[in-house]
């Protein structure tokens, strides 16, 4: 359980870190995404993994930690705003610069 | 009984600028007011903060009245209560600079402010993620506000390095949540003290990704190419306003290592020691070259924040009371004299027509001489000539750069630096101010009023010369209080002492 976590996280920043480097705006805002998708599944394990257990403390009882799912709330919150900023801000540097390229010229 | 006077310097931008969000149909003029108002009235605050931190109490506001490492808690101690009245009276003399920007200006500069005091005042990691967003989210719409080629391009660089930025802090806070169990700064650090040996390594590792992020927003080379392109394109305000932009990574790097990775923290102690005066002086060169290499004012004055942030850093690098007090005085005088040039950069810019700053034979100026003595009086500031503040805040810093293993280069470096830093100051202002041609075409003649906000600043900068042996020992007493934390970690668990269950 803990390896396959560990891999879908690092191919997930594996990925994103690849398609955040591109020229284009478009792989660079899905690049942005995946990063952001892989950082809020490591911040939820953080808490450790455990099944079926209630995140509040009982007498004797074991219990998913509550932080990290709080956490995660905000991260993902804060994300999803900040893609969406990042697309429309891609859109008007297409509409100014006239192409897509992160830099706003074709390189040769 | 807890003073309610720690949450007041987030709550009154928030509500202002929900204030403002719901004013929009009104003039701009009425805008400005409340805002102007709500930006004195944080002086106030400020002042207030100071007084009552003045003493060397760390007052600890605990929201909702949790108790420390399970409720979120705001800190406010002398270092942070100076932050936030830099922050004020730095607002305040932007504002008086009356350009219009565009329609959000006033509401996106409540919420910069809201997200600036917040990450002065968190006392919990993951808040500073959380504030550190919300001067971000205010900062991109305030960059990219009035539009135009230059600046969408630098606008759509900035974001997309802060997002990565933001995502490598996740990162950090997780992996040290991880391991500690807690993010309230001050019980990481009795916890780090504690550690066992086996999680060293992910603590460092953690500890780095955080000095990479700070090292983002605070502009330190190589991660600095971003802001001569986002400042220099920027509308003037804006640009004056993000003066304190790299001060607040600066800040958390003092905060977070000093309370963290400090000299007495346990074993990861001293983790940035081999990194942070290398990179600081690398910075100060890489912006210096920059400087040189500006064709146009406001470029310039962007790659004079650079190497400002270098030196910055190289004052909190040496560490020790003495540099850390030397680079808090600093902090304040370059904030106000940056912010000062950006300002007059705007105003010379108008005053030139469609020649705009570019650094190119341009028309005689009407008011010509007044506006030279002007750009004079803030060249003298920002380079750091006696008899302004940035001579005393450099001196200060070189002063306590001696005896340290790093002397020989900090002298060298600060010392070559400011020489170039004189020479391409002093070539814009001849060719802008002297070398002019009769037939071109001037721009509006500028007010005396278009002169106001960069006097002001300048006026601050006075104020930190004239007031320079108090103001010294001042923050003496906050770099003392910072290098020994044992204080601050006590006031804000001080309750909770009974109640740990870990």
């Amino acid at each position: 359980m803990e390896a396959l976590i560990a891999i879908v996280i690092g191919t997930l920043t594996a990925c994103g870190v690849y398609l955040s480097l591109r020229g284009r705006t478009f792989p660079v805002v899905l690049g942005l995404t995946m990063l952001s998708y892989a950082v809020n599944l490591f911040l939820f394990v953080m808490g450790r993994l455990t099944i079926g257990q209630p995140p509040i403390i009982r007498d004797g009882a074991s219990y998913a930690d509550p932080l990290p799912q709080a956490l995660v709330l905000t991260a993902i919150v804060i994300s999803f705003g900040m893609t969406a900023f990042v697309v429309i801000l891609s859109l008007r540097a297409r509409a100014e610069l006239g192409n897509d390229h992160v830099d706003g010229k074709e390189s040769e | 009984m807890m003073s309610h006077l720690v949450i007041i310097p987030l709550l009154l931008p928030l509500l202002t600028g929900i204030l403002l969000l719901l004013l929009r149909g009104s003039a701009t003029e009425l805008h400005r007011l409340i805002n102007l108002a709500a930006t004195l009235g944080l002086v106030a605050v400020a002042l207030l903060l100071l007084m009552q931190t003045g003493e060397g109490q760390v007052e600890v506001y605990r929201l909702g009245n949790w108790s420390a490492p399970f409720g979120i808690v705001l800190a406010a101690d002398r270092l942070a209560a100076v932050m936030v009245l830099v922050t004020g009276l730095l607002a305040t003399g932007v504002l008086l600079h009356g350009r219009r920007v565009g329609s959000y200006f006033h509401v996106l500069f409540q919420m910069q402010l809201f997200g600036l005091n917040g990450a002065f005042l968190t006392g919990d990691l993951f808040n500073l993620f959380v504030f550190f967003e919300v001067l971000l989210i205010a900062s991109y719409g305030l960059l990219l506000l009035g539009g135009g080629r230059n600046r969408t391009r630098a606008g759509l660089h900035y974001v997309v390095l802060n997002l990565v930025g933001s995502t490598l802090f996740l990162f950090a806070v997780g992996s040290l949540y991880g391991v500690l169990g807690t993010l309230n700064m001050a019980d990481m650090a009795v916890r780090l003290a504690e550690l066992p040996e086996s999680d060293l390594g992910v603590v460092r590792t953690a500890g780095l990704l955080l000095f990479a992020v700070f090292a983002l927003k605070a502009a330190l080379a190589p991660l600095h190419l971003w802001l001569p392109g986002a400042y220099g394109y920027t509308s003037a305000p804006v640009a004056a306003m993000f003066a304190i932009m790299t001060k607040v990574g600066a800040y958390s790097i003092l905060r977070v290592y000093s309370l963290l990775f400090g000299p007495d923290s346990g074993p990861a102690a001293g983790l940035l020691d081999p990194w942070l005066i290398p990179l600081a002086l690398l910075t100060v060169a890489a912006g210096t070259l920059g400087m040189l290499a500006s064709r146009r004012l406001s470029q310039q004055a962007a790659n004079l924040v650079v190497v400002s942030a270098g030196t910055l850093l190289t004052a909190f690098g040496l560490g020790g009371i003495d540099a850390v007090a030397a680079g808090i005085y600093y902090l304040a005088h370059t904030t106000f004299a940056a912010a000062a040039l950006f300002l007059l950069a705007d105003v010379v810019s108008r005053a030139r027509g469609e020649y705009a700053d570019r650094l190119v034979t341009g028309p005689d100026l009407p008011r010509g001489q007044l506006l030279a003595g002007v750009f004079l009086l803030i060249a003298i500031a920002v380079s750091g000539l006696p008899p302004l503040s940035g001579f005393i805040g450099k001196w200060l810093i070189l002063q306590s750069s001696i005896g340290n293993p790093w002397m020989s280069w900090v002298l060298a470096v600060l010392l070559i630096t400011s020489l170039l830093g004189v020479m391409g100051l002093a070539r814009s202002g001849s060719q802008l101010f002297f070398d002019t041609d009769g037939w071109a075409e001037a721009g509006p003649a500028i007010r005396l009023s278009d002169l106001a906000a960069p006097l002001v600043l300048v006026l601050l900068g006075i104020v930190l010369v004239v007031y320079a042996g108090p103001l010294y020992e001042f923050s003496r007493a906050a770099a003392t209080q910072l290098v020994q934390p044992s204080a601050y970690v006590e006031a804000v668990l001080q309750t909770a002492e009974a109640g740990r269950i870990r």
